[in-house]
C-alpha cells in the first residue's frame, strides 16, 4: 500500500517496504541527495530532516511513521538557500567537506525555531547529536548565535 | 619573498615533478589553441579561457574539507588577475597530463604553489602578449589587472574574453614573472568558501550522491577476518527480498592487499536498503585464514616487548649508553596508541558505469583518481586510458579515500552485472574494514645530568608499517615512517639514538591524518614535559631549552636517512629558531603561567610535521568525579606563506577536535581477527557537547616557503593534552585514549 506525505511542500506517494527509513526514500525513490546517511542508527545526526517541523534522524525513522506528516529537506529549508542559519553558516564559513552540514543545519533551524535565543548549554544539548569529524563546532555554535541575532 | 621571480621553464618543470619535458603546456583541455578565430585558449591543463570573458579553473586536487577549492583558484586567479567573479571552477577528472593529483601528504599548496601561479603567470602574458600583438605595442607597456589588458599610456584596455581569438594564435610563454607579493588580490586572504553555497543547501554531489540511469545500489559483505574468503554462500533467501536484484560473489582479495577489493558478496538491489536487507539474509560460511588469531590485547604485549629491546638504529647522535652510565638521573617511559578509523562522515562510495566501447566510466569520493585508474584497469584488463574518472566532493577522507578498493568494487560490479552500479559502504563497512592508522609501542629513556638538562636520548618505535599494505616483506617500520616525527627530532641533546623494532600486520594497514606523527609526537612531546618535571623545570621553559641555540637540524648529520616529506632542507629547513618562536607564541596566547582555578591544568607540545609547526597548549579541567575536560585550546601554526589564512584556521580548528577524538575515544580492537568496533557508539569522536569552548588560532607571519596545513595540526593536540591533565593532576598517562584511564 502506498506511503503517502508531503515533501518539500510536494505531494508524495510511494509504495515501498514501510520499514524503509524516511532517509532512502528521500534519498533513492524521492532522488533528493542532500540529506546524508553517516550512520544508519541515529548516532550522527547527518540524515536530519523536519517532519511536521521536529528535527528526525531520518535513518531511523521508518517512512510508515511519515504517513500524512510533512516532511522538510535541507533543499526545502528555504526558497533560495536564504534562511537565517544558512546565511549565518556562510558568513561564518562553517563548512569543511560540507557532509554532515545539512544535518547540522536542520537540526539548528529547529532549535531556533522552538528556541530563538539558546545558551551555550541549550546548543551543546541540541547539537550533540550531530557529529562532524572535521570539527566545526567551534564555528557552528557561533553561527547559531548569528542566525539567533546575537553576537558572533 | 622579495620582488619580482622568475622561473624558467626547465626550472618549473624541475619544481613540479613532471618530468617528461614539454609535456605541461604542450597539453590543451582538448580545445584546438591555433585555430583562427578561437572561441578559447588554454594556455595550460589548468586554465581555460573562453571569449565570454570566463576563466575556467580545472582544480586537480580533491576537495575533503581543506578548502582547496577555494585556495587552488585563489592562486591561480593571483597570477592571471582575474576578477573572482567571472573565474568558474571546474573539477579535473582523474588524468596523468594534471600531474599528481594524489590529494595526501598536505601538498596541495606546499608541492603546488608555484605550478599553480606559473599556470597563472603563463596566461596572463599569453593575454598580454596578444594585445601587444593586436595593438601593436610592445609587451612591456602593457599591463594586466582584474581581467582586462591595459595600456596606461593611452588609456586603451581590453578584457580578457576579447583577446582570446590572438592568443589562441601564440605560443605559451617559456619563462614567466611571477608577481610581486605585495600586489597579491587573493594569496593570503580569506576568500569565501567557493563551495559555500552548494553545501549549505545540499547541493554539494559527494561520492554517495551519483545517481546513474538504470542503477543498481550494491551493498557488499566482506569477511569480518582480513584475508579472509568465502567458502561457500546460500542467497535464495536474499533474492528473495522485495527490490532484491542480484547476487554476485566477488573476486577475492590479493594479499598483499594493495588497493585492491576485498572480496566478499555482493548484493545489488533498486535501492540502499533492499540492497542492506538482503545482505542480511545471506548465508554465507568464510574461510577466515591466518589473521583469525589476531588478538589486539596479546599483540599489544608483543610490541611492547620489542620495544623493550635494542632495536636497528636509524639515527645516532653522541653516545648514549655512556651518558646514561654518567647521568645523575634517568628515566624511562612506554608509550603505547592503538589502531584508528578514518571514520569520515561519509563512508567510501562510489559509481560505476561501462561504455559500449569497452572503457569504464566512475564518480568516485577520492583523494587518488589517477591510482583508482591503475587498479581498475588491472582488474578489468583494460588500458588506464579507458578508465574515466570523476572526482566528486569527499564527504572527510583522512587517508580513508586515497585507497582505490570501493571505486574498484563499483568497477567490477559494472562490468560483471553490464549496469552501472553505486557501491555505498555502510558505517560498519567503514569502521571494521579500513586501511587502519597502526598500533605502535615506544620506549623512550633520557638522561638528565645535576644541572636538569637532557643529556641523553633513546628512543625505539614499533609498529607495523603502512608497506605491509603493498608488499608481504614489509615487516616494520620504513624509513619514510620513521621520518614522520621520530627522525626529524630537533632537540638538543647531546646523546641520541633512535631505533626501529620489527612488527607483523593482521590488518590493511594505510595512512591517516598526520599518520606517524601521531604516536611519534606523543610519545616525543610527551617524554619533554617528563623531563621537565624531572628536572623541576616549567615545561614550556624546558621546551625551549631542548630546542637549544637557533639551527638548522639535518638528521643526516647523525646519519639518518631523511626525505623532508620530498622537499629540500634548504628550502623547508628543521629550523629551531621558528620552532621557539612558535613555543613562546603559543605559551603567550595561552597566558602560560596564569593562576588557575583547581583542577585545573595547561600543557604544552610543539611539533614540526609536513613542513610546519605547530604548537598547541591545551587548558583541562579534572572534575570531581576525575573525568577529563578540554576547556579550551590554543594552536599557532608556522606555515611559511599561506594562501588562504580562514582555511588554515579551519584546519586547526578541526585538527583541534581530530586530535582530541583521538586522545579521548579513538581505538580499533581485534579479538579472533575480527574488528571490535563498528559505528559511532563503539567509536566515539568529538561532539558538541566536548568541544572547548575556544579554539584560538595565530598564524605566524614569515616570510617562507609554504608549509603543510591539513595535517600538521593534529599530532601536537593529544600530548598537549596529556601534559595539562599531568599539569592539573600529577598523573602521567602514557596510553591513548584517555579512556583507558577512566578519564572520559
Amino acid at each position: 500500500m502506498a506511503i503517502e506525505f508531503t515533501l518539500n511542500g510536494e505531494p508524495q506517494s510511494h509504495d515501498v517496504d514501510p520499514q524503509m527509513p524516511l532517509l532512502w526514500v528521500i534519498r533513492d525513490i524521492a532522488g533528493l541527495t542532500g540529506t546524508k546517511y553517516g550512520c544508519g542508527k541515529a548516532l550522527c545526526g547527518s540524515c536530519t530532516v523536519h517532519v511536521d517541523g521536529n528535527p528526525v534522524r531520518s535513518c531511523a525513522f521508518p517512512v510508515s511513521a511519515a504517513a500524512g506528516m510533512s516532511v522538510t529537506t535541507i533543499e526545502g529549508l528555504s526558497a533560495n538557500g536564504d534562511h537565517p542559519v544558512q546565511e549565518a553558516w556562510r558568513e561564518l564559513n562553517v563548512p569543511q567537506c560540507g557532509y554532515c552540514q545539512s544535518g547540522q543545519i536542520m537540526t539548528a533551524a529547529a532549535l531556533l525555531e522552538r528556541n530563538p535565543n539558546p545558551s551555550e548549554a541549550e546548543i551543546a544539548t541540541a547539537m550533540s547529536g550531530n557529529i562532524c569529524r572535521c570539527g566545526t563546532y567551534t564555528r557552528i555554535r557561533k553561527a547559531i548565535y548569528r542566525a539567533a541575532g546575537g553576537e558572533s | 619573498m622579495s620582488g619580482f621571480e622568475k622561473l624558467s621553464r626547465r626550472e618549473f618543470l624541475q619544481t613540479t615533478g613532471i618530468a617528461s619535458g614539454g609535456l605541461v603546456f604542450a597539453m590543451t583541455l582538448g580545445y584546438p589553441r591555433s585555430a583562427a578565430g578561437a572561441s578559447n585558449v588554454a594556455p595550460s591543463v589548468y586554465v581555460n579561457i573562453r571569449d565570454d570573458d570566463v576563466v575556467e579553473i580545472y582544480c586537480h586536487r580533491s576537495e575533503m574539507g581543506q578548502g582547496i577549492r577555494t585556495s587552488l583558484p585563489q592562486v591561480i586567479a593571483d597570477e592571471l588577475e582575474a576578477d573572482w567573479d567571472r573565474i568558474e571552477l571546474l573539477q579535473a577528472p582523474g588524468d596523468a597530463k594534471y600531474g599528481d593529483q594524489n590529494t595526501d601528504g598536505s601538498t596541495s599548496i606546499r608541492k603546488h604553489f608555484d605550478l599553480l601561479r606559473t599556470a597563472g603567470a603563463s596566461a596572463r602574458e599569453m593575454l598580454i602578449a596578444a594585445a601587444a600583438m593586436e595593438w601593436g605595442m610592445p609587451a612591456a607597456e602593457l599591463v594586466a589587472r582584474n581581467h582586462a589588458i591595459h595600456h596606461e599610456a593611452s588609456g586603451r584596455s581590453a578584457a580578457y574574453g576579447d583577446l582570446v581569438a590572438s592568443a589562441a594564435e601564440l605560443e605559451v610563454p617559456e619563462d614567466v614573472t611571477f608577481k610581486d607579493p605585495a600586489d597579491y588580490r587573493y594569496i593570503g586572504k580569506p576568500m569565501d568558501l567557493i563551495d559555500g553555497v552548494a553545501m549549505t543547501t545540499g547541493a554539494g554531489i559527494y561520492g554517495t550522491d551519483t545517481v546513474l540511469p538504470g542503477m543498481l545500489y550494491a551493498s557488499v559483505e566482506r569477511c569480518p577476518v582480513f584475508g579472509g574468503t568465502v567458502k561457500s554462500v546460500d542467497d535464495a533467501k536474499a533474492l528473495k527480498v522485495a527490490g532484491v536484484e542480484q547476487v554476485v560473489q566477488m573476486p577475492d582479495g590479493t594479499s598483499p592487499p594493495g588497493y585492491n577489493p576485498l572480496g566478499g558478496v555482493a548484493v545489488l538491489a533498486s535501492n540502499t536498503w533492499s540492497a542492506e536487507q538482503g545482505r542480511k539474509a545471506l548465508a554465507i560460511e568464510w574461510e577466515t585464514g591466518l589473521n583469525a588469531e589476531y588478538d589486539s590485547a596479546s599483540y599489544r604485549q608483543q610490541l611492547v616487548d620489542t620495544s623493550h629491546k635494542e632495536g636497528k638504529t636509524v639515527m645516532n647522535r653522541g653516545d648514549v649508553n655512556a651518558a646514561f652510565g654518567t647521568a645523575d638521573r634517568v628515566i624511562e617511559a612506554d608509550y603505547y596508541a592503538p589502531h584508528l578509523s578514518h571514520a569520515p562522515m561519509e563512508p567510501p562510495a562510489a559509481s560505476a558505469m561501462m561504455h559500449e566501447d569497452g572503457s569504464v566510466e566512475i564518480w568516485a569520493a577520492t583523494q587518488d583518481p589517477q591510482s583508482i585508474q591503475g587498479t581498475v584497469a588491472a582488474l578489468l584488463g583494460i588500458d588506464k586510458t579507458q578508465v574515466k574518472i570523476n572526482v566528486t566532493l569527499l564527504g572527510g577522507a583522512f587517508g580513508r579515500k586515497s585507497k582505490a578498493d570501493f571505486s574498484a568494487e563499483a568497477a567490477w560490479l559494472a562490468k560483471k552485472t553490464g549496469k552501472p552500479v553505486k557501491v555505498s559502504w555502510s558505517r560498519e563497512d567503514d569502521i571494521r574494514h579500513g586501511y587502519y592508522h597502526t598500533v605502535s609501542a615506544q620506549y623512550l629513556k633520557g638522561a638528565l645530568d645535576d644541572e636538569g638538562n637532557t643529556t641523553a636520548w633513546l628512543h625505539r618505535s614499533v609498529f607495523p608499517s603502512i608497506g605491509s599494505t603493498f608488499s608481504a616483506e614489509a615487516t616494520g617500520p620504513a624509513n619514510f615512517e620513521l621520518g614522520l616525527g621520530m627522525i626529524d627530532n630537533p632537540y638538543a641533546v647531546p646523546n641520541m639514538r633512535l631505533e626501529s623494532g620489527d612488527a607483523k600486520a593482521h590488518v590493511r594497514i594505510g595512512w591517516l591524518r598526520s599518520v606517524c606523527n601521531i604516536y611519534h609526537a606523543f610519545a616525543v612531546c610527551s617524554f619533554a614535559d617528563e623531563l621537565a618535571h624531572e628536572a623541576a623545570a616549567d615545561p614550556r621553559d624546558y621546551l625551549l631549552r631542548l630546542a637549544g641555540s637557533p639551527r638548522k637540524v639535518n638528521p643526516a648529520d647523525d646519519g639518518a636517512e631523511y626525505s623532508n616529506y620530498g622537499q629540500s632542507l634548504d628550502v623547508h629547513p628543521i629550523d629551531t629558531a621558528r620552532y621557539a618562536a612558535v613555543i613562546r607564541k603559543v605559551s603567550d596566547m595561552a597566558g602560560w603561567g596564569r593562576n588557575l582555578p583547581d583542577g585545573h591544568g595547561l600543557g604544552i607540545s610543539v611539533h614540526r610535521s609536513f613542513l610546519s609547526t605547530v604548537g598547541a597548549v591545551a587548558e583541562v579541567r579534572v572534575d570531581g568525579e576525575g573525568k577529563l575536560h578540554v576547556e579550551e585550546l590554543w594552536i599557532a601554526i608556522d606555515a611559511g606563506l599561506v594562501v588562504n589564512p580562514d582555511r588554515v584556521a579551519a584546519q586547526m580548528e578541526g585538527a583541534g577536535i581530530f586530535g582530541m577524538s583521538l586522545a579521548l575515544h579513538g581505538e580499533i580492537t581485534a579479538k579472533d581477527g575480527v574488528i571490535e568496533q563498528g559505528n559511532y557508539d563503539t567509536y566515539p569522536v568529538i561532539r558538541m557537547s566536548e568541544a572547548p569552548k575556544a579554539i584560538n588560532v595565530h598564524i605566524m607571519d614569515v616570510d617562507a616557503p609554504p608549509g603543510g596545513v591539513g595535517e600538521p595540526g593534529v599530532p601536537p593536540v593529544a600530548p598537549a593534552i596529556v601534559n595539562a591533565y599531568f599539569a592539573a593532576t600529577g598523573k602521567r598517562v602514557r596510553e591513548l585514549p584517555l579512556k583507558k584511564a577512566g578519564l572520559v
